[in-house]
């Protein structure tokens, strides 16, 4: 027909910003810029998914993410199910591959899916049928939370290419991290990471990102800093004397903002430790898209469904 | 591929003329009255009318662009997934009487999907179609257009296709043959 424009994603699921082209990805920005005008409308749904039904598995504890994907299949009209470990048959020793096919079996076309292990989402998509989507796997990747911090760098900033991002903190135990490298590599962006060396990986400038490890110079050359957590709950040993002192060195403060001569973006994947890697002022002024980040978030999984629900096979035959 | 020129750029130009006294007469100075031009193709025709209507007779037009993607029923029964277009409605229609504008009407399902985009800006008072030009006997919905530029009889190998000026270089309306592969 004349007046149906059709593109195509070159991946069938959304293992990593590691298998998306710069196509896919732009794609996937510009599917979002319509989905983000729909979220703010009176009437926030549309019928597009209506037919699908949605698992979102998480094997590991989210509020945000869950809930932010949650809301973008409802509002393209899926039918969700929710999962977590905690109240399930892998407590009494089941595979994953068998957790998920019995909840195929039950009809579910599309699966959400948060595990602690790196890997798991890949190891997934090669033994099920449904399409796939990384809802973050250990300290490996978590696509669709770099898709909306370039989707709200994009909003603020008008475009990717050449801006300077700084990525701040926690680097070694971050998904958030390694899918913002890749991502932000893919659209022509620079990228610095900055942060204690004992959080910083070994061999991180092999992906071609910049390492400083004094905050200040890091801040005078980005465009961006998006400011990770300290995952405490990942860290088997102390990688720094104290909090305190990691606050000192590479929290990002009003006064440090004030110190430079131009305005910079603070961004902050959530949930934050607020006095800790970011104060409340910062947090809570102009500088911060915190919340930009999480109703972009909304938009740009809408987007990522919306892509990837594939062709409908039973109404085909 | 075959061709045959259905509108020129004149006789083009007296159907929108024609099209825009025939508004004028049923909505008086369109103070409630809303226009929405159908994405993609529907929009050109949409802002020649709303242009005119405002020469003719000097009253402000609201007028907004829809796009209907995400409510077509045919999702997913493609292979790669319906790319949209951008939706510029920035009032409600509620209690307005909303004119959907669109160039082709063939089988009606575009238009079914654009009264279920509408419904997301509000209840109108009651909604016509105008469309310049009607494929009867082709319907495979009950839809019918309240203004018409122009109806024809064609079978389905064959293709409408609306040039327009600012977009196309040209303006006229012209009847293609299609290859089946390339529907």
């Amino acid at each position: 027909m004349f007046n149906k424009k059709m593109s195509n994603i070159s991946v069938k699921h959304l293992l990593g910003i590691k298998y998306l082209t710069a196509a896919d990805i732009q794609l996937i920005l510009d599917t979002a810029e319509n989905f983000k005008k729909i979220i703010n409308r009176p009437i926030k749904k549309v019928p597009s998914l209506r037919d699908i039904t949605i698992a979102n598995l998480f094997f590991e504890n989210s509020t945000r993410t869950r809930l932010s994907f949650e809301l973008a299949e409802k509002r393209l009209s899926a039918d969700v199910v929710n999962f977590s470990a905690a109240s399930s048959s892998v407590k009494k020793g089941e595979t994953l591959i068998d957790t998920v096919n019995n909840i195929l079996a039950m009809k579910v076309d599309m699966v959400v899916m948060r595990h602690p292990n790196p890997g798991a989402a890949v190891f997934l998509s090669q033994h099920v049928k449904a399409a796939i989507i990384n809802a973050g796997d250990g300290a490996h990747e978590h696509p669709t939370q770099a898709l909306l911090d370039a989707f709200s760098i994009r909003e603020r900033l008008g475009e990717l290419a050449g801006k300077k991002v700084l990525i701040l903190g926690d680097i070694l135990h971050s998904r958030v991290a390694l899918s913002n490298i890749f991502l932000l590599q893919k659209m022509g962006a620079e990228v610095m990471v900055c942060g204690p060396a004992t959080l910083i990986p070994k061999y991180i400038g092999s992906l071609g990102v910049l390492v400083e490890s004094d905050l200040m110079r890091a801040l005078a050359w980005c465009d961006v800093v998006n400011t990770l957590r300290i995952q405490l709950e990942r860290q088997d040993i102390r990688y720094f004397p104290s909090i305190r002192e990691y606050h000192m060195l590479y929290g990002v403060t009003l006064e440090k903002l004030n110190k430079l001569d131009k305005n910079i973006v603070v961004m902050h994947p959530g949930p934050i430790n607020r006095g800790v890697e970011i104060t409340s002022d910062v947090a809570d002024s102009k500088h911060a898209i915190i919340l930009d980040q999480v109703e972009n978030g909304v938009a740009v999984r809408m987007a990522v469904l919306y892509l990837l629900s594939g062709q409908a096979p039973e109404i085909q035959n | 591929m075959e061709s045959r020129v259905i509108l020129s750029d004149k006789q083009l130009s007296i159907t929108l003329h024609r099209l825009c006294h025939q508004l004028i007469e049923n909505h008086g100075d369109f103070s409630q009255t809303v226009f929405l031009g159908l994405q993609p193709r529907g929009i050109y025709l949409a802002r020649r009318i709303v242009h005119m209507l405002k020469d003719l007779c000097g009253c402000s037009v609201t007028y907004g662009e829809l796009d209907i993607t995400f409510y077509r029923d045919d999702v997913r029964r493609h292979e790669s997934p319906l790319i949209p277009s951008t939706t510029k409605v920035d009032f409600l229609i509620e209690n307005k009487k909303v004119v959907l504008i669109d160039d082709v009407l063939f089988t009606g399902r575009t238009i079914r999907a654009g009264l279920d985009a509408m419904l997301a800006f509000g209840r109108p008072t009651f909604v016509e179609l105008l469309v310049l030009v009607d494929r009867r006997f082709s319907r495979e919905l009950p839809i019918q257009p309240d203004y018409i530029g122009k109806v024809i009889d064609a079978i389905d190998s064959e293709r409408v296709k609306v040039f327009w000026n600012e977009n196309d270089g040209l303006d006229q309306v012209t009847l293609f043959n299609v290859q089946q592969k390339n529907e």
